[in-house]
């Protein structure tokens, strides 16, 4: 069996890998959908878009069916702590996602335009709030959480409905939200340019430079805004015979502590400079016209755009901006060290399995879809 | 502290969310093979007409499986989002079958449907068959790990209770997943899916007959949902027989409370056909009993007796004395000042620890309760008898009532041949598509209920798994889950519906036979 701690470190790799894999999947699919109303300039158009990702949004949104389940798992305190606090945003990711299914399958059954409209429209709820969320949620873990935990080790959080819902959507956290939406955009609109015909393509390619310069320029600001920021550092972990495995640590608050690490470790500072790059890499041959290749570089800058703020926080899941002792960490958010080995088993198995399917069903389905064969299931 | 109405109401959340969810499920596990079925056929004999069967019950499918899969999301969210103290609780061995369930199942299943509807003229014939039994492969095998995961709430083996973490650590994987609850669980709730799927075929089926459309179309299908219906009533049946044996060795409180036993009767012990109970009084109003059925039922043979409710509650006093004994070590140890004593006392009790939080309901002071205390906490400790002794029946009254109909179905369709003149039996069996649904209902509240007061059987007391939530947050999300699923529901119907007028899409040529190399579409 492999030693504890290296578990839990491999375990926070696994959550970001499902994670990423989630934004990189089903956050593509997403700003389709979201894109389809601007880029589809008629019923048909929309449809043809639709049709490109019609296959495959269903087994890309397991991604966050997995994850959570993961998390459940591995990290069962996250799980309890982060989804009860954040009641109220789970609630509306769930509200506005349950629209896709729905949409994706309805849509097509009934050829009235009011029909088709109709489920347009809650298919862009459906798709831009849960972007929009998971950028806030990230934003949110950076400044810290007002949650808890008492002495029967049961979670708290501050507020209930709008008093514990509004003050999640301050400034930074909003802005973290954009970015989110921002460098889904412009994968969506890289995938609109790869998987249809003209002139729909071109629009896309049209937008993703764009795009992916405005994702750049608030990633930016978010990285300055969050120099002012105090965070926390781990002075040392809960005793091992300890009975508060989680409020027994020692924490302080460290000035410009989001930077620490990177400061510390100069050599993490490679994954928001590979964040920067591969956005500009990904716009440079956008603007070339080789859809193709843009749409891999800005992947790669989003799982990057993504792991930033996980490095800026390690050790830290979780910050506690009302007891620091509460927050919680890759050390002591997880389950059991059996658990911990089977899950991994399970993970380092079914993800490549599920890959493997995956991309055979997107080759099976690779075609430039043209206005002409839209609502072609 | 936690308010009692916000405990009910997420209770009342939870039932309605997942009772809703459980609309869908089965369903697309019954339709899902009767789909396979109707592709192996027409793979095989190349006759059109089954092609057009696929497409036309892979469109019902699709309706129903969307609104499957929406809901099942609010399941597994509402686990962390109010259940937060269940998830620390049991998140190590619960989330475990949740986190195999996407990896291994949902993947498979969500990869596949989407080629399934999309992938006509993308595959051969062969290839699309493939692709179908992998979707209807991966919809079963996610419900065989939410069934391991619900038979561990009612069977919690294989795991350990945590002084240090206060919680249940796992202890054996493969007894998780091997546990004989769920293997009799799983295809128990599979065979109730079947059932669904079939009447479903045989309902729609029967609609077209009335209606004098696509008779070919119809008596086809009605011959597959016949036999579909058949194979599972039947295994659904023997199932169902094991299932019980299993809550006679591991629920005995719900094994009574289903049957209203509240005195222990002698062996074999008689069976209630209908019974009005009184939940104060621990007695039966008044019953119509059937000599030796449930002793026969309960535990296959003649000797052995099924204890009553008075006497599991009476066994329970003595659990919930040794739990608040459990509560009390569990303090010390927690605060540091145990001694060797007070350590021996923790093993010695541990195992009844869950009586001791059940305890939190009913005293201030669960580490030394008073006697009447511990009378009220053992006397909360069973289910309710209304609920689980009627849902039991409604259960196995609604499947035989079902035999009857497809046995008078099959009689006239094969026998007599003439099933399209029986216009009475054909009206019965369109509204008959309710009735498995209903059994199927039925069946989940038996299993969860009958599980009360408990969340784990034995364990964690439901109350003290919610979030610490207030009022006002769970009132306004459940009125939303009702609002919103209420209009979702109406739109899927509607639809469903309308699709099913609009009748299949059949070829011109319906005995048309599609040669390999010719296109599928």
């Amino acid at each position: 069996m492999l030693d504890y701690d290296t578990l839990k470190v491999i375990w926070w790799v696994l959550i970001g890998v499902l994670l990423i894999g989630f934004a990189l999947t089903s956050g593509t699919d997403m700003a389709v959908s979201v894109l389809s109303l601007r880029a589809g300039r008629s019923l048909k158009e929309r449809g043809a878009i639709l049709s490109t990702i019609a296959p495959h949004w269903d087994g890309n949104q397991v991604w966050l069916i997995t994850a959570g389940g993961a998390i459940f798992a591995a990290w069962p305190e996250i799980y309890s702590a982060a989804f009860s606090g954040l009641y109220w945003a789970m609630l509306l990711l769930l509200f506005t996602i349950w629209m896709r299914p729905l949409a994706f399958d309805y849509r097509s059954h009934i050829q009235s335009e009011r029909w088709q409209k109709g489920w347009d429209v809650a298919l862009f709820i459906g798709s831009l709030v849960p972007m929009l969320i998971c950028g806030v949620a990230f934003g949110n873990l950076l400044e810290g959480l007002p949650f808890w935990q008492d002495a029967d080790l049961r979670w708290h959080y501050e507020g209930s409905f709008l008093t514990a819902l509004l003050p999640l959507l301050n400034p930074f956290a909003l802005l973290c939200g954009l970015v989110s939406v921002l460098m889904l955009l412009t994968q969506g609109s890289l995938w609109i340019a790869m998987r249809t015909g003209e002139p729909i393509a071109s629009r896309g390619l049209k937008w993703s430079p764009r795009l992916a310069v405005a994702a750049l320029v608030l990633f930016g600001i978010c990285g300055i805004w969050a120099w002012s920021f105090d965070a926390l550092g781990l002075v040392s972990r809960a005793p091992e015979d300890s009975f508060n495995l989680i409020t027994a640590k020692q924490v302080e608050s460290v000035s410009h502590g989001l930077f620490a690490n990177y400061i510390s470790h100069p050599a993490t500072m490679a994954v928001p400079a590979l964040a920067v790059l591969a956005i500009l890499a990904g716009a440079f041959h956008a603007l070339r016209g080789r859809a193709a290749r843009a749409f891999v570089e800005n992947a790669v800058g989003i799982a990057c755009i993504i792991a930033t703020p996980a490095v800026a926080l390690f050790p830290f899941l979780m910050p506690s901006s009302r007891d620091p002792a509460s927050s919680l960490t890759v050390w002591d958010a997880t389950s059991s060290q059996l658990t911990l080995t089977i899950m991994m088993f399970a993970v380092v198995i079914f993800v490549p399995l599920a890959l493997g399917y995956t991309i055979f069903a997107y080759r099976r389905m690779w075609r430039r879809a043209s206005p002409d064969d839209a609502n072609a299931h | 502290m936690i308010s009692e109405t916000m405990v009910e109401l997420s209770r009342w959340q939870f039932a309605a969310t997942s009772l809703y969810h459980f609309l869908f499920v089965p369903l697309t596990l019954g339709l899902s093979w009767l789909i396979v079925a109707m592709e192996i056929i027409y793979v095989r004999s190349g006759n059109a007409l089954y092609r057009d069967m696929v497409r036309f019950w892979g469109k019902i499918f699709g309706i129903n499986f969307a609104l499957g899969v929406a809901t099942g999301i609010t399941l597994e969210f509402e686990f962390g989002t109010n259940w937060s103290n269940y998830s620390h609780y049991v998140g190590d061995i619960f989330g475990a079958p949740l986190a195999f369930e996407g990896l291994m199942a949902f993947f498979l299943e969500s990869t596949f449907i989407g080629l399934f509807f999309t992938g006509w003229n993308r595959f051969s014939k062969k290839g699309h068959l493939a692709v179908t039994i992998l979707t209807a492969l991966g919809s079963n095998l996610s419900a065989m790990w939410i069934l391991i995961a619900n038979a561990w709430m009612q069977y919690p083996e294989f795991s350990q209770f945590s002084p240090e973490h206060m919680r249940m650590e796992m202890t054996d994987w493969w007894g998780l997943v091997f546990s004989p609850v769920a293997q009799v669980k799983f295809i128990h709730t599979l065979c109730a899916g079947y059932v669904v799927g079939g009447m479903f075929v045989i309902g729609v089926s029967a609609w077209y007959m009335l209606k004098d459309r696509c008779l070919e179309f119809a008596k086809r299908s009605m011959t597959i949902g016949i036999v579909f219906t058949f194979c599972a009533l039947g295994a659904g049946g023997l199932s169902g027989d094991q299932a019980g044996l299993e809550i006679t060795a591991h629920q005995p409180a719900k094994l009574a409370a289903m049957e209203a036993e509240y005195e222990t009767q002698e062996a074999p012990a008689s069976w209630a056909a209908i019974a009005i109970p009184d939940e104060e009084k621990m007695q039966r109003r008044f019953s119509i009993d059937v000599p030796w059925l449930f002793g026969l039922l309960a535990t296959h043979s003649l000797d052995t007796k099924v204890p009553g409710l008075i006497d599991i509650v009476s066994r329970n006093e003595d659990r919930v004395r040794s739990g608040a004994q459990a509560l009390a070590a569990l303090s010390k140890i927690r605060s540091g000042s145990a001694t060797n004593e007070d350590r021996a006392a923790f093993e010695e009790h541990r195992k009844d620890l869950g009586y001791g939080m059940l305890l939190e309901r009913y005293s201030k002071n669960p580490q030394a309760p008073a006697d009447d205390e511990i009378r009220a906490a053992a006397r909360g400790s069973v289910p309710s008898v209304w609920v689980s002794f009627y849902s039991f029946r409604a259960m196995i009254g609604l499947m035989g009532l079902i035999g009857l109909l497809a046995a008078l179905a099959a009689f006239f369709h094969w026998y007599k041949k003439d099933l399209l003149k029986r216009r009475w039996l054909l009206k019965i069996l369109v509204l008959a598509i309710a009735l498995p649904y209903l059994a199927s209902e039925a069946g989940w509240l038996l299993a969860e209920v009958g599980r009360q007061p408990w969340a784990i059987q034995d364990v964690l007391p439901t109350f003290a798994a919610t979030s610490t939530l207030s009022t006002t947050d769970v009132a306004i999300s459940l009125g939303l889950f009702v609002a919103i699923y209420t209009v979702l529901l109406v739109i899927m119907a509607t639809l469903m519906v309308r699709t099913v007028r609009k009748g299949p899409e059949l070829s011109p040529d319906p005995r048309k036979i599609i040669r390999a190399g010719e296109a599928n579409a």
